[in-house]
Formats: structure tokens, sequence, C-alpha cells
């Protein structure tokens, strides 16, 4: 079965499903890098609240008997699109901004501070155990059809839920682009990246740019949170630590600072990990992902496409 | 323009810096300086290197606050500002005050025509109530955005650069990038426009063109100029009104003629008066004890 062309397409479409989730992840780690060269390593946990969020939402609307699955979706995304990202302003706010201009590793060591914080927090609060959320979407369309070799059907689909996540990623993915390229405030946000001091003096207001930057990338960790609960169905306080590290390794595989390289390295390390733990053993696909990390940083540690010239942000 | 100005110095007076110092540690950068810019003026500061000329930039601009002094910027519409007292991107954004800088510093990454663009940020900001209507398109943001890439082309011609509009800023040839540092200055609509060895590197051909454009902007937009400068046959052939710094101290301040003429600014500059003072005897002396080693010269 694993020679097959259906398995293949079956690993593809859940590789590109965990690629969206460390993809959107990634572009917050890389807006934040690009505007104050800070790894912001709460950010995996700004995600597993944005999950949290989105769970008692989906739990909020099933207690009060709002099952129509387009507007639970539709609730989840804006309360969650709306509250997470009052963490990542808080965050910046609270723990970054007093900390700029001293040293990089002060700013690093809060940042890994913050995260231990957050995990902390979200822990006292709902407690360690797991939390189980039912299936919001489900069905599918049928793709392709088998028989495997000892005679039972093998369907390759696309879950309505999957098709949900791929939409809504490049749906974000497009409009981020487009505030980045074409707005006053993504060209507030690449000058502020070029030249700090030079914006300020054209009249930009850096402190509120750079607060924006984390709204903006707490946002998409959000929606990214919201897609993992659905799709996973589990959540507790300890998931944005490994789902942080990854995105992160997306980030540097694709270049950091370079909004197409998060999207690229998460979509790439989401489909590495799919296809070692579909062909060679699901135990080691941590070591997969990140043996990709330090191959980056020895080969190529601008990323893919992290070179020089091309237009970070 | 509006008589409402500082009750010191000259009435009409566009900037009026009073009593400005500035200590760093035990370093006074600049001594109890007290001077007045007009509008429709261009407004030189001159002096030998490490007289504190820049260091008057740096507080006008918000980048350092000065220990002492008072820096009132008489705006035709809002009154008197205390400059001294404003957070550094207010000063470009609310008392209109724009700068450029010795070392070019324009956003590199940035095509020609968004480095102007970029500089029309707050009022495109307003306009996009920020940033969600220029996401669509909406037409209140559409115009905005249209006047300001006008406005854009408006200096790019000026400048002579409308055909490299869509160049990265960064690989400009060096003049260009002169001119187009003080074009983006131009675009944030300023009252007073501060500009440091805007000549530094260019040659006479680009120097030649660099007062013409210069002159414009003092006629033509009516604004207020203050220019450091080194190159004296710009700072002579341009400026309504000098003022000379030495060691962080005003030594002179008048108009070129004046300045040109005035004791101080020459011993500050040449050292030729106190040369010519020696008796002739002791500068022989000197001359003989520079040639004799280490220890003479020293002492000499």
């Amino acid at each position: 079965m694993e020679g097959s062309i259906h398995y293949f397409v079956d690993q593809t479409i859940n590789g590109l499903t965990l690629g969206a989730i460390y993809g959107l992840i990634a572009i917050g780690y890389t807006l934040v890098y690009g505007i104050i060269g800070m790894i912001n390593f709460a950010h995996g946990e700004i995600f597993m609240i944005g999950s949290f969020l989105a769970f008692f939402v989906f739990l909020g609307l099933g207690l009060s008997g709002i099952t129509w699955v387009p507007l639970a979706i539709l609730c989840a995304l804006v309360v969650t699109m709306m509250l997470t990202p009052v963490y990542g302003w808080t965050l910046e706010r609270v723990a970054y901004r007093p900390l700029r201009g001293s040293p990089r590793l002060a700013a690093l060591i809060t940042a890994i501070g913050m995260s231990i914080f957050l995990q902390n927090y979200v822990q006292l609060l709902q407690g360690a155990r797991p939390r189980p959320l039912q299936p919001v979407i489900s069905g599918g369309i049928e793709l392709m059809r088998t028989v495997t070799p000892d005679g039972s059907p093998y369907v390759v689909g696309l879950s309505y839920l999957q098709l949900l996540i791929i939409v809504l990623t490049v749906a974000l993915m497009t409009v981020f682009t487009l505030v980045i390229t074409r707005t006053p405030l993504g060209r507030a946000q690449r000058a502020c990246e070029q030249d700090r001091d030079m914006a300020a003096l054209i009249g930009v207001n850096v402190d509120r740019t750079i607060s924006l930057t984390f709204v903006m990338g707490a946002a998409l960790a959000s929606v990214a949170g919201l897609i993992f609960v659905m799709n996973y169905g589990v959540i507790d306080f300890f998931i944005g630590f490994l789902a942080g590290i990854k995105a992160f390794t997306a980030a540097v595989l694709g270049g950091i600072g370079s909004l197409p390289g998060a999207m690229l390295g998460g979509l790439l390390i989401g489909l590495i990990e799919a296809f070692w733990s579909g062909y060679f053993t699901v135990e080691y696909k941590d070591v997969a992902a990140f043996s990709i990390l330090v191959l980056v940083l020895i080969f190529r540690p601008t990323g893919l496409l992290g070179k020089p010239d091309i237009e970070k942000v | 323009m509006s008589a409402q100005a500082a009750p010191l110095a000259a009435e009409q007076a566009l900037l009026s810096v009073e009593h400005l110092t500035m200590r760093f540690g035990g370093l006074v950068a600049i001594d109890d300086v007290s001077f007045a810019a007009r509008d429709r003026e261009i407004t030189a500061i001159i002096g030998p290197n490490g007289a504190g000329k820049t260091t008057v930039f740096n507080c006008l601009t918000g980048f350092y606050k000065p220990t002492v002094g008072r820096l009132g910027l008489s705006h035709p519409q809002k009154g008197v500002m205390l400059l001294e007292q404003m957070e550094g991107f207010r000063i470009a954004q609310q008392a209109g005050v724009a700068r450029t800088f010795q070392n070019i510093r324009l956003f590199a990454k940035m095509t020609v025509l968004e480095n102007l663009i970029v500089a029309q940020h707050n009022h495109l900001m307003r306009a996009s109530g920020y940033t969600v209507l220029g996401l669509f398109g909406l037409g209140v943001y559409r115009h905005a955005e249209k006047d300001a890439v006008d406005k854009a082309r408006y200096w790019l011609d000026r400048i002579h650069l409308t055909d490299k509009a869509d160049w990265d800023a960064g690989n400009l040839p060096y003049g260009d990038q002169r001119r187009l540092e003080i074009a983006r200055a131009m675009c944030i609509d300023p009252i007073l426009l501060c500009l440091d060895e805007p000549a530094a590197g260019l040659n006479p051909r680009e120097s030649h063109e660099l007062n013409e454009l210069l002159q414009f902007i003092r006629d033509e937009h009516k604004i207020g100029v203050l220019l450091i400068e080194h190159d004296m046959s710009v700072v002579m052939e341009i400026s309504d009104h000098i003022i000379v710094l030495d060691y962080g101290r005003k030594i002179s301040d008048g108009d070129p003629d004046f300045v040109r003429n005035d004791p101080n600014v020459i011993r500050a500059y040449l050292g030729e008066e106190e040369e010519e003072e020696l008796p002739p005897e002791v500068a022989q002396d000197l001359s003989s004890r520079t040639d004799g080693g280490p220890e003479g010269r020293d002492d000499s």
C-alpha cells in the first residue's frame, strides 16, 4: 500500500494541513524578527492560548445550542482573532518594550521566561489534563478509491475540515501579504525594519508599529490554534512548545525575516513530517524536522528565500 | 506667517533656540547657544569639525534631550511648540521638522517612489482608516494614495529621478541619493527642513544642482531651511543667514558678508590672524623647534 500513489496523495494532504499550521505560526516569528531582530520564543504559547480560546468558544456555542457549523466556526475565528492579539500586545508592552535597546541576550531570555510564564498561567487556570473537543466538521470529498491487496477498500479523501484549513490559510496569507506590500502600515513596518530612527524622523510611530506587528503575528497564530484544535481535537497547556519550535524551524528554513519564506518553510516542514511518519517511522518525525534546522543552519544560514536582496518584512 | 512667536529673539523667528546646552557627562558639546531661524530663509550653521553642529540637529529632532534650553518652533496653525519636550516621531509628525543625515539614510530596499510615499505615512494612515480601508482599496484611501503618488511624482520630477522611480533606492548613484533624501524630507510637508551636510561628496555640477533645489524649496515652498555645511561655495552662495559655532559656542551670527569678515570666524577657521600676529623672531623660533625632534614638536 505504501508504494501507491493513493497513499502518497493522502500523506501530501496531511502534510499540507500540518504545514498550514506551522506556516501561520512561522509568520509571527518572521514578522517580529524582521522588525526588531529578536526571536519571540513565547510565540508558541500565543498559539496555544489561541487554541484554548477557540476551544472555549466551541464549548460555549455547543452548550448554548448553536450547532450550525459555519456560524460556530465564524464565531470562533472572530473571537480568537480578537482576543489572542491582546496577549501578543501585552507581551510586547510588558516584557519586550522595556528591554528595547538592551543586549539581544536579555530579550531572548525574557522571551523564554515569558514562554514558561504563559505555559504555567494556562496550566494553573485550566489544569494539566488534555482537553478533548468533539469534531466540529465531519464529512469530506472522495478523491480516489482503490482496493488494498487484502481486498478492503482504500479511500483517499479530502475532508471538509482540511479543505477549510487550506482555504483559510491561503486567504489569510494573501491578506497579510497585501497588508505588508500595499498599505501604509506595511510600508511603515518595512521602514522600521530598515532604519527605525529614520522611520521616526518621517513621522512613523515606531512603538505603535512594533505593537501592531505583534498583534498581527498573534492573530495568525490564533488561527493556527483554531485549526489545531479542530483538526486534532485534543489540546493541553504544552502544545505551544513543540509547535512553536517547529514553526521557528520553518521560519529559519524559509529565511527568517522573509514573509513568503515563512509560508514556504511551514509547508516544507509539514510535508517532511507527514512523509517521514508515513514512510518511515512516526516516532522520529520530530527528529526529521529538527535535522532540517541543523542542516539549514550549517549549509544555508540565510534560509531558502532569505537572500539579503529579497524584500523582507 | 503668524506673529505668534517666542518672546525673546526675533519676533519673526520660525525656530528660536534659547540657551541650548548639551552635556555628555563632563563633555560640553553645546554651551549656551541661542539663535533664531526665519522661514523663507536658508540659515546655515557652520564651524570646524567637532563644533557641535550635528548635536544641535540631534537636539532639534529629538535624538537627544537637551541638558538645558528651549527650542521653540512657531507653527503657523498650532502656535509655539517646544521641541525639547516632544517625542521623536511627533517632531516630524506634528511640528513638521524634517531632517536628512550626513551619511545617507534612505530606505535602501524600497523603491525610489516608495521612499517618497512612506514619508507621507501619517496622512495615508489616517486616510486608510488605519489600514482597514486601505486593504479593500476603498474610495477615500484610493484618493489619498493617488494624491500621495502625485506628490511623490512632483518631487521626482524636481530632482530629475522620474525615470528611476522603480529603482531600489540603494542602487542609485550617490548624488541622486542625496537629492532623494531631501525630496523624502519634503514629502512630510515640513515647515523646517534640517539638512546635515547635503553637499558632502558631491561634484561641482551636483553641488550646483543642490543649490538650485534648496533655493527652490525656500522660494516656492516658503519654509525655513537649516543647513549644516562645510562647502563654503554652497554656504556663501545660498545662505541668507549664517551661524558659526566653535567648540560648542556661538562665535558669530549674521548675513554672509558679515560672517565672512568677522575676525572671530577667521580666527576659528583659519587661525591666520593669530599666526600673523606672532613676532617674527618667535615664529622663527617655533619653526626651528619643530625641526628639532619629538620633544620640540611636543612643545610647539
